[in-house]
């Protein structure tokens, strides 16, 4: 059995206990709410030399993000976390660093995205990197949040992948929370995870260029490779939870958790802090004699299509807890969801009912839950939703009714 | 053939064959950069002409390591780099550059280059100035000079040009307290090459600019850059300076002073200041900005009271 400590912290310290134990060469960050805890443990554990870092305090999240870049491309190991707002302002980093393959770990605290501004734990933020070539893991808890960030750094810089990875965590809900955690000892992090061997970096003793320009006759190569590589990420963030249970004894990781999924009418589905709220309800509804089932999408990017698709075949009706929707289209997660189960097999097809369940932080109570799973009964007693409907529930009409009749409601 | 040109080429670090137009003021401003510091650096370099012509896959003029990111982190990217020199226990061997434009420094790149200042990351920025986005066809840019017609600030029956004057860039570096602020022009090599190397002496932050006429967006001859990069310097209005943390400003004196029509005259961007018509006032503004600078800086002796003064 590994050695470790079980300790009672906040989120963001047990983010920063993982951090500190992978040794990171330069940290760069910027602050922001709901991140801010997370810099400033690291940087109290730089000032006590607990941490052998640089700690490069940026004049934004785009510079921290760039900073890493050059630190990344020149060799060493690197990271930074940032949320809102701030994601969105190193989103042009973050398309750099997967298209010059660059294995920056980053922490994503999920907050929503302003106007209107707020503090509320969704997914708009991560969602808006969706397409940048990162790999994104969300978690459930605190103890998945420390764990998932040891995964990261090796997931990130194995040579089959070398590209930028964000471990993705609900703001406040996670990052706040006092919960224990079993914090491993220094010795048995290094043995899992041995300093960054980079493949390319500049040095004067072998010269070579990083961001080439390119045109039509190369760049589709470049981006097929990339797709490789993310492709390639499937299979390695599988092998390292099964190397990470055999080191420390415990399961966590993969790509997605299927619980209760066997024989289960109704699968919920979701992503983040959501998983367990839905965990105790399939278990309150399951004493009711109602076969639900719950699926949790832990990696996002690369998407666990395959994998969704046979945990989900056997079921009636997928219902999708979204906390991120496509303004014109659909929940992001329900898309992917309907996306990948239509390659499944004639009539075992099950139907998907998206919903926002937690979108703009509006709290999932069992009743949330029991609302939805008597909506999806009814969808499989052959009342079915009209087509790309997204539910956003809870609504509150009085709400409405006060920005005026022509905004509020749908028009013919 | 080719075994000769190697041998020619050998040992320069910025080598011929990359796309840069005809009298390209920048590419001479980096194979003379790069003669001044020799092979141990790493250069990084913001979106821009530079970029462009010296970077398309799978080629390279480069003969030392080359980063290039975005257009508007150059300063945020050298700091990563440095500090990762740092962490190996490089810093002392091999020294961190930036090579970039007037558009990814005075405008879009101007944060994360204050921020690289700020924080003191031991980085040589070199910004080659040729006063537009010429990498997109010749936009203004802060560093675009009062009265020049470009395509975004085009001369017109309403307009004559780029209405605001300068971003004074060189002011701003030295008001960060770095160490080494100066300016240079491609038409002044040797005086180039010993800015480099005297920026290189100090460890921290430096600034250098150096004008760099661009044939096509200036509109001349691409055998006048070095003609037209002497008369900036010449009528006063591309000063030519050393500015040292703790010391007073050195300055290249003006030997024989020549009006600002000398210079604007044999430009099409300021054609239009000459066309029948044309306001006497707009070139008595932009004379008055290199009367300015003569006065200011001290570019020219003046003989006082029967003695010269003997400033630098």
């Amino acid at each position: 059995m590994a050695r470790s400590t079980v300790s009672v912290m906040e989120g963001s310290l047990a983010v920063a206990q993982a951090v500190k134990a992978c040794r990171p060469a330069v940290i760069s960050a910027y602050p922001i709410t709901p991140q801010t805890h997370i810099i400033e443990d690291l940087a109290q554990m730089v000032a006590q030399g607990e941490l052998d870092a640089e700690y490069i305090r940026a004049d934004s999240e785009f510079s921290a993000a760039s900073i890493l870049a050059g630190a990344s491309a020149t060799g060493v190991r690197t990271y930074t976390a940032s949320a809102s707002q701030g994601l969105l302002l190193m989103t042009e980093v973050l398309y750099f660093l997967a298209g010059a393959r660059l294995p920056v770990v980053l922490t994503a605290t999920n907050r929503q995205v302003s106007v209107p501004l707020g503090l509320q734990p969704d997914h708009r933020d991560t969602m808006g990197c969706r397409d940048a070539g990162v790999i994104q893991l969300y978690v459930e808890d605190v103890q998945e949040a420390y764990d998932t960030h040891l995964q990261a750094f090796k997931i990130a810089e194995n040579h089959h992948i070398l590209l930028p990875t964000m471990v993705c965590m609900d703001g406040f809900v996670l990052t706040h929370v006092v919960e224990p955690v079993s914090i491993l000892d220094q010795t048995e992090v290094d043995d899992f995870l041995p300093p960054y061997a980079p493949l390319h970096f500049l040095t004067p003793e072998r010269p070579a260029v990083f961001g080439s320009y390119t045109d039509d006759a190369n760049t589709l190569e470049f981006y097929y490779l990339t797709q490789q590589a993310v492709l390639n990420a499937k299979g390695v963030i599988e092998a390292v939870a099964r190397e990470f249970q055999e080191a420390f004894g415990r399961h966590q990781g993969g790509l997605i958790d299927s619980y209760s999924t066997e024989d289960a009418e109704v699968v919920l589905l979701a992503m983040g802090s959501t998983v367990g709220t839905l965990r105790e309800a399939v278990d309150v509804l399951r004493q009711e004699g109602i076969k639900v089932g719950l699926i949790k999408v832990r990696c996002f990017r690369p998407f666990p299509g395959e994998e969704i698709r046979q945990a989900a075949c056997g079921a009636g009706i997928v219902a999708v807890f979204d906390r991120a929707v496509s303004f014109g289209y659909q929940g992001v997660l329900a898309t992917d969801v309907k996306a990948a189960l239509y390659d499944a097999p004639q009539g075992k097809r099950p139907w998907v009912l998206g919903t926002t369940a937690g979108f703009g932080g509006r709290e999932v109570t069992l009743d949330t839950v029991r609302e939805i799973v008597n909506h999806a009964h009814k969808v499989l007693d052959g009342h079915p939703d009209p087509a790309d409907e997204v539910h956003f529930l809870g609504l509150k009409p009085e709400l409405l009714r006060a920005v005026g009749k022509a905004q509020a409601g749908p028009r013919g | 053939m080719e075994t000769a040109m190697l041998g020619q080429y050998g040992e320069v670090l910025f080598v011929p064959g990359h796309r840069a137009c005809p009298g390209c003021g920048a590419a001479l401003v980096v194979r003379l950069i790069l003669e001044a510091t020799g092979p141990n650096v790493i250069v990084v370099s913001p979106t821009g002409c530079l970029e462009t012509f010296s970077s398309p896959y799978p080629y390279t003029p480069w003969g030392v390591p080359w980063l290039h990111v975005l257009f508007e982190n150059a300063g945020a990217v050298a700091s990563g780099v440095e500090v990762a020199l740092k962490r190996q226990g490089l810093a002392d061997r091999v020294r961190v550059l930036v090579i970039g434009g007037d558009g990814g420094t005075y405008d879009i790149g101007i944060g994360s280059l204050s921020g690289m200042f700020e924080r003191g990351h031991d980085v040589l920025y070199v910004c080659y100035n040729n006063e537009a986005y010429m990498n997109t066809g010749v936009q203004r840019s802060s560093a675009t000079p009062l009265g020049a017609s470009t395509m975004t600030s085009p001369a017109g029956a309403h307009a004559w040009g780029q209405d605001r004057p300068q971003k004074d860039l060189p002011a701003i570096a030295i008001a960060h307290r770095i160490p080494y602020v100066a300016t240079a022009s491609v038409a002044y090599p040797a005086d180039l090459v010993r800015k480099v190397k005297h920026a290189m002496a100090f460890r921290g932050p430096k600034y250098l600019e150096v004008h760099s006429p661009c044939p096509i967006g200036w509109g001349h001859d691409a055998a006048e850059t070095i003609d037209l990069g002497k008369l900036a310097v010449q009528t006063g209005l591309f000063p030519l300076f050393e500015a040292i943390a703790g010391q007073p400003l050195r300055v290249r004196k003006i030997h024989k002073r020549l009006l600002v029509i000398d210079y604007l005259g044999r430009q099409r961007r300021f054609s239009h200041l000459f066309e029948d018509g044309a306001n006497q006032d707009h070139l008595a503004r932009i004379q008055a900005i290199a009367d300015d600078n003569v006065i200011r800086l001290g570019l020219v002796d003046t003989v006082v009271a029967g003695r010269q003064s003997n400033e630098a």
